[in-house]
């Protein structure tokens, strides 16, 4: 009994084991295969990569030879920008309003508001398309901004209910009954404590716009691409070895404000709960 | 919040509503300005499409049911519907497969390490899926990692093909969407109580019968929520689709782009894509179902 049970327990650890160290190889080994492919002397990709050159970076960062691809990362950053602000300010609004009322009303609206999440973006790419363009717009970077601000407005809805919610109430209301008004009450008391909240949600909806490809691709023309776009199509026609500098440009950067945001607001905790 | 506090919440509120100048400001207002953006920018645009689907020509000026019967009478439509479906059948199997041991494995990992395998697996979510996919292309390609080792190992002496084959497509989505099935599954799983574990134990029960009697059914509702996002997202991933899965594999989101931007056939491509939130939506709200069915018996 008790060699039949260490035998069973032998083979759970190695299965187990064994398939949760494939699943961390799966999801971090491309990552660093394309970092140490950027760094490749050959003109193709081709792993092991052939000795060790910065010349695909410097080709990057070369204002002529890429002026297409700067001015695309330019547009990117812009809409990314503008969407998060403008959703940071209807979205707080919206959670001010609806994370602690009871009524079911306020639960479907909530509901309601997140459902860009659910629904497939390429649908809500052509629906916008199709909608601006019969009522006579032509594709321009607001366009792009509305389209943005739909879809990832709810990450930051949901992070800051989330944080709503778990706001002690009383706080709000010794704050009222020692003669606060809403609006002080407001400024001193319910956002410094929600801020983190608005602030991991708008770094998740900044990136997940800069990453966006459904709203871009119907939204975009050739004045108004973005990065991804972009990079989609240099992936397409000819396997340009830039776009392993450009990958490793993002995976940089992303690293690195994923850090910042980890030690700031404690990103990943709020992601999980 | 404790139950302490709501007593104490309950009688400052019964202090204040005594008092008569309680400012009666109506917050629910404050969801306004959304609803109306909500109204403008995703409801209109999205009732519109619905009108455009019924419409029989490009120009957009006959109205009728010619789009509708053109898309469902054409058996080659209904193959693409279920090859999309299979595909995110297929993605949500081997995420769950590899994902379902990580989320076991995490749990016993200590607080430090817990987090740093938090930061592994929330990383390649904000990574671009441009990039991600372009690292498969570099992986999977004739002359990339996968052919080089095993051709360095002498299992193979012609390099495999795995670009713009159904087999490289999964592989690379498992990774994709690795995230979306892991976060769920662990914020319910680190949640459970780890006594449940320890009682199995004592009391004589082998790890995989822990697994499946006490661990499995108890984290149900975070693998079906993990499936669900993982289907919804993997069966939609247009980018990811053309690029690792050629032009010879064909699903849904690949015919909208071509009747939306390549023909210009909106009509069809809103049929299409309306076919696409049906059928994606129907397999979620199922699913959802059944896990809603499964907490209830959990619990009951």
């Amino acid at each position: 009994m008790g060699r039949r049970r260490s035998f069973a327990d032998l083979t759970y650890g190695l299965l187990i084991g064994g398939l949760a160290i494939l699943a961390v190889t799966i999801i971090v080994a491309p990552v660093i295969i394309v970092l140490m492919t950027s760094f490749t002397e050959g003109q193709v990709l081709k792993f092991p990569p052939k000795g060790f050159s910065l010349g695909w970076y410097e080709q990057l960062f070369d204002p002529v030879k890429s002026r297409q691809i700067h001015k695309t990362a330019g547009n990117s950053l812009q809409i990314a920008a503008f969407s998060t602000l403008f959703g940071v300010v209807l979205a707080t609004l919206a959670s001010l309003g609806l994370a602690r009322s009871r009524t079911k009303l306020a639960r479907v609206a909530d509901s309601f508001f997140m459902s860009p999440l659910v629904l497939p973006g390429i649908t809500f790419g052509l629906a916008a398309l199709v909608y601006f363009s019969l009522l006579g717009f032509r594709p321009s970077i607001d366009l792009m901004i509305a389209g943005h601000m739909i879809v990832t407005m709810p990450f930051i809805l949901r992070t800051t209910t989330a944080s709503l919610s778990q706001l002690d109430p009383a706080l709000l209301d010794s704050s009222q009954s020692l003669g606060a008004s809403w609006l002080y009450t407001l400024r001193r008391v319910t956002l410094p404590m929600i801020a983190p909240g608005i602030a991991a949600g708008a770094f998740l909806a900044f990136m997940a716009s800069i990453d966006n490809v459904p709203v871009s691709l119907f939204l975009s023309n050739a004045r108004t691409d973005t990065l991804p776009i972009r990079m989609w199509g240099m992936m397409e026609s000819t396997l340009d070895v830039r776009v392993a500098a450009v990958s490793g440009v993002l995976i940089t950067a992303a690293f690195v404000l994923m850090l910042i945001m980890e030690w700031t607001v404690g990103l990943t905790r709020r992601m999980r709960d | 919040m404790s139950l302490l506090g709501a007593h104490h919440n309950a009688l400052v509120t019964k202090r204040i509503v005594a008092r008569p100048q309680r400012l009666n400001f109506r917050e629910w207002q404050l969801a306004l300005p959304l609803a109306l953006a909500f109204a403008a920018l995703f409801v209109a645009p999205l009732l519109l499409l619905v009108g455009v689907s019924f419409y029989d020509d490009d120009k957009i000026t006959q109205p009728g049911f010619a789009s509708w019967l053109k898309f469902y009478g054409d058996p080659f439509n209904y193959k693409v519907i279920g090859d999309t479906l299979l595909l995110g059948a297929k993605t949500v199997c081997t995420t769950v497969l590899i994902g379902y041991p990580l989320a076991l494995v995490y749990l016993d990992l200590s607080a430090r390490l817990q987090k740093v395998l938090l930061f592994i697996i929330v990383m390649p979510l904000l990574l671009s899926v441009v990039v991600r996919t372009f690292a498969w292309i570099v992986v999977l390609g004739r002359e990339g990692v996968v052919n080089a080792v095993l051709m360095s190992l002498g299992v193979i002496s012609e390099p495999l093909r795995l670009l713009q084959t159904e087999l490289g497509l999964v592989i690379s989505l498992t990774q994709i969407e690795m995230p979306l099935m892991l976060l769920p599954l662990i914020s319910v799983m680190s949640r459970l109580d780890p006594n449940l574990r320890d009682a199995s134990a004592a009391l004589g029960a082998s790890r995989w019968r822990t697994l499946f009697t006490v661990t499995l059914p108890l984290s149900m509702p975070g693998l079906v929520a993990g499936c669900l996002l993982v289907f919804a997202s993997s069966t939609t991933a247009f980018i990811s689709q053309t690029v690792i899965g050629g032009v010879r594999l064909i699903y849904l989101p690949l015919v909208i782009w071509q009747q939306s931007l390549v023909v210009y056939h909106w009509p069809l491509a809103a049929v299409a894509s309306l076919s696409l939130v049906v059928s994606v939506l129907s397999v979620v709200a199922a699913l959802s179902w059944v896990g809603r069915r499964s907490g209830g018996y959990v619990n009951g």
